[in-house]
């Protein structure tokens, strides 16, 4: 028996062992994908029998509105919006959580007085699901009728005597800053009015999708954060200041980019759970009026399992694919090159 | 290591052997099985077990039931006739004994000694989860539970109102081919959600069998056929259509009832300077913009439009569906601003707590009203235009054709056919028959009064079957009409509704 040979050994029952789960990956992953994209070509139009003669690429024309007919539809206006809204919550969300919880981590990481105690209180909101998030904060966002009373924040704020800003938060059908408002105005005049038109819009709903999932998330991110932090040797700081180098500094230059891996961590978690949200959606009273707060994960449930258009759902599931495929793949190969390098 | 495997393997292999090797004949006694030799007849054997050569009957009964559970003991039909090899259940003495002082052999009912032979499961898929829907639905299998105490029905509720959730989950079960036993949908298009003629097995002959055709309304049997099959047997009707109206409400402000759109616009704008919301209404649980756009479509267009924009026949590019989006519009802003914060429960909530004058809602509302104490001040009226129509919405249940068992789910929906079953099942739920001789007067007392209104207005009324509830169109169809009603709640554009109408109506296989 020699070496050679129980290395080799080794391998052989190292692959066998990695096995079962290369299959099911292949089977369950890959495969499904590949069986998702034929459905989406597919003639399985209307009701539950499977028809997998290929019809190309009309789902796909009818989502993106190509022809006068189709862009009459309102299949593809509903996936415009969704896909609006997505991508916006997905950049506002990811941008509050790391601005939340990059400073929470650098006012914790300067060992304040009761630092574990405000830790846990963080990172607490993460530990509740999305449902009972979305449930909370629901109420908390129900604006009340002019006629009946302001209920939930909006009730706080008029306690306030703030009752002049009375946002309809969750039923606002609004999509876009209004052309005529003080706001709109100064964004026409300043030469920006796009960011005034519906096209570019997004919803109050959106935005109170945006406060909840932050509240739950932000905590997370400071806890990812703050763990970088404390892998940062202190001699580096203490060298910096040496130097002459301010707080400010100190972050601007040395923290922030030593930070890069987790913050690039950040973005690829928060994206992907932004880009499939579903649950949170539902529990915060679903697309809402005008697809408001409508999302492609619930168009795809809609379509494809209470309309039974399998071939149109299924050609949203593979947009949502391509759309996290964007972000994922150049973080793949970042990070195999980087493996390499070691 | 490698000794200890073979020993470990070369054990159990031995322990899977030897039980079989060790089977010897073992000498009958009671309480156990006795395999017919030559020369046996029952009661020979019943004075050899009980010193009662009477006591065959016992044997015979306990083998039948025997028998119902597992098929390797003998079926004895006649106890005279017994074949040698027969695998008979001799029961212990006591339950010998026990049996015998009930049973009389001259009295004639001898179905005590056939066991029914329905065993196994009953699962039965549905989404009556909580509230007057299970206390129904649970009427039913306690009928079914007394009358097949050996089947095992369980109760598969996934909640979410309207089913929104349990037509997924039974869709992918039905494709992936492991269906419920017998599973709830809407009675009408909504059949097709299944692709009815692959997946479903048509229920005509039970239908026929239980002898309901001659008391199941016309329009519901019209409704039921899909190319010339029925798929659903149906268990209530609900009424789509209703106005339920907060009389303090009015009385205060001074308002009637208002028959016709221009009341209700008239009746709003007074309500509203009077700071009471007119139209209670939310909208999160997915369907009601919908609902109420139909019921405002039907009342602006009347019976024969409304049947035609349905059936193809009539075009949606006609100017009145533009005028049905228009007073459509007009009511949405009769509606509490908050509408896209609550669900329909809420709608109605305005109406109970004195906040609302109307709300727009199929009778499943009532149980809401019935629940919150309100039956002294809330009562119901016809929306605008609405009068002589009853728009239909029927929950039923269907067979799928893969069903693991298919005995038990026929028992079940022949049950659920029957006067008895329906009447328990809708006082609870809160709908009326779907059957023409249901006697209301044995509904509770404070509700009656409603029901046979209801079941008065469906014999009179012109049937609507209802979209927003799966009976007048296909599920695809429907999903759009509620799609386009929801966009355009927001941007009020009737011109892009009505172009997106004609789309979604030409998919659904009606050119424009």
């Amino acid at each position: 028996m020699n070496v050679y040979w129980t290395r080799n050994w080794e391998k052989i029952v190292g692959f066998a062992f990695f096995l079962p789960s290369l299959i099911a990956i292949i089977i369950f992953v890959y495969g499904f994908i590949g069986w998702s994209g034929l459905v989406s070509v597919s003639n399985w139009k209307r009701g539950a029998e499977p028809d997998y003669t290929i019809s190309g690429f009309d789902s796909y024309a009818r989502l993106f509105g190509i022809g006068e007919k189709y862009a009459a539809g309102i299949d593809a206006k509903r996936f415009k919006t969704g896909m609006r809204n997505v991508v916006g919550f997905t950049i506002l969300f990811i941008v509050s959580c790391i601005v939340i919880g990059f400073t929470l981590a650098a006012i914790l990481d300067r060992h304040v007085i009761g630092e574990g105690f405000f830790r846990s209180v963080f990172l607490f909101p993460m530990a509740i699901s999305f449902i009972v998030t979305g449930l909370t904060w629901r109420w908390l966002f129900t604006p009340g009728d002019s006629n009946i009373g302001s209920t939930g924040i909006n009730l706080l704020l008029q306690n306030f005597g703030l009752s002049f800003f009375n946002p309809n938060w969750s039923t606002d059908m609004v999509y876009s800053i209004p052309a005529d408002s003080g706001l709109g105005q100064l964004l026409i005049n300043i030469g920006l009015g796009w960011f005034a038109s519906p096209t570019f819009g997004l919803s109050l709903g959106v935005i109170t999708l945006t406060i909840a999932a932050a509240w739950q998330l932000s905590g997370y991110t400071m806890a990812l954060y703050l763990a970088g932090m404390r892998g940062i040797p202190e001699d580096l700081r203490e060298a910096a200041r040496v130097d002459g180098a301010n707080e400010w500094q100190i972050y601007r230059h040395i923290i922030i980019p030593l930070l890069k891996p987790i913050t690039l961590s950040v973005i690829i978690i928060l994206a992907h759970l932004s880009l499939k949200i579903y649950d949170l959606v539902v529990a915060m009273g679903g697309e809402g009026q005008g697809f408001v707060k409508d999302m492609p994960a619930l168009n795809m449930w809609d379509t494809t399992f209470a309309s039974a258009r399998f071939a149109q759902g299924a050609a949203i599931s593979m947009v949502l694919l391509i759309l996290i495929s964007l972000l994922i793949i150049p973080y793949l190969i970042s990070s195999l090159r980087q493996e390499e390098e070691r | 290591m490698k000794r200890f495997l073979s020993i470990a393997v070369l054990i159990a292999l031995l322990a899977m052997v030897l039980p079989a090797s060790m089977v010897v004949a073992a000498p009958a006694a009671q309480g156990e099985d006795y395999t017919v030799q030559a020369d046996d007849w029952l009661s020979k054997l019943a004075d050899k077990f009980y010193g009662d050569s009477n006591a065959y009957w016992a044997i015979m009964a306990a083998t039948n039931k025997a028998n119902a559970e597992d098929a390797s003991y003998a079926k004895i039909e006649n106890p005279d006739a017994i074949e040698v090899g027969a695998k008979l259940s001799i029961p212990p003495n006591d339950e010998a004994v026990a049996f015998m002082a009930d049973f009389d052999p001259t009295a004639g009912d001898v179905s005590v000694l056939f066991a029914s032979g329905a065993k196994g499961q009953l699962l039965v898929g549905n989404w009556w989860t909580s509230g007057g829907e299970f206390a129904g639905v649970n009427e039913v299998y306690k009928i079914y539970r007394a009358e097949n105490p050996d089947v095992e029905l369980i109760h598969a509720g996934i909640a979410g109102g309207a089913g929104v959730n349990f037509q997924g989950a039974n869709l992918t079960k039905l494709i992936a081919g492991d269906p419920y036993d017998t599973f709830q949908l809407h009675a009408g298009l909504e059949a097709e959600l299944y692709t009815p003629e692959t997946y479903l097995r048509p229920v005509d002959d039970i239908l026929a069998e239980a002898g309901v055709l001659d008391v199941m309304p016309e329009d519901l049997k019209a409704l039921l056929k899909i190319r010339g099959n029925t798929y659903t047997v149906p268990l209530n009707i609900h009424r789509g259509n209703v106005m339920w109206t907060n009389t303090r409400v009015l009385e205060k402000a001074g308002v009637a009832v208002p028959a016709t759109f221009d009341e209700f616009f008239a009746a709003c704008e007074t309500l509203q300077a009077q700071g009471v919301v007119p139209l209670g209404m939310g909208t999160t649980d997915g369907f009601e913009l919908g609902h109420t756009f139909e019921v405002a479509l039907a009342g602006t267009t009347g019976f024969e439009t409304n049947q035609g924009l349905w059936n193809g026949s009539v075009s949606w590019t006609d100017p009145v569906v533009a005028q049905a989006l228009e007073n459509f519009g007009k009511m949405l802003d009769c509606t509490n601003e908050d509408r896209g914060s609550t669900g329909w429960v809420g709608g109605i909530d305005l109406v109970i707590n004195d906040q609302a004058a109307f709300n727009i809602m199929g009778d499943w509302a009532y149980g809401e009203i019935i629940a919150k104490g309100a039956l002294d001040y809330v009562t119901w009226n016809s929306p605008p235009g609405n009068q002589n129509l009853f728009f239909l919405v029927s929950d039923g249940f269907a067979i799928p054709k893969d069903a693991p068992n298919p005995e038990n789910a026929r028992e079940f929906v022949r049950i659920m056919t029957r006067k008895d079953a329906q009447e328990n099942f809708n006082m609870n739920k809160g709908s009326i028959c779907a059957r023409t001789d249901c006697d209301y007067g044995v509904f509770p007392e404070d509700r009656r009064a409603y029901f046979q209104s209801a079941a008065d207005d469906f014999a009179s009324s012109r049937i609507v079957p209802m979209v927003a509830h799966g009976s007048g169109a296909i599920p695809a169809w429907q999903q759009q009409f509620y799609q386009i009603v929801n966009q355009f709640s927001s941007d009020r554009d009737v011109a892009a509704a009505q172009a997106a109408f004609v789309l979604a109506a030409e998919d659904a296989g009606f050119p424009q």
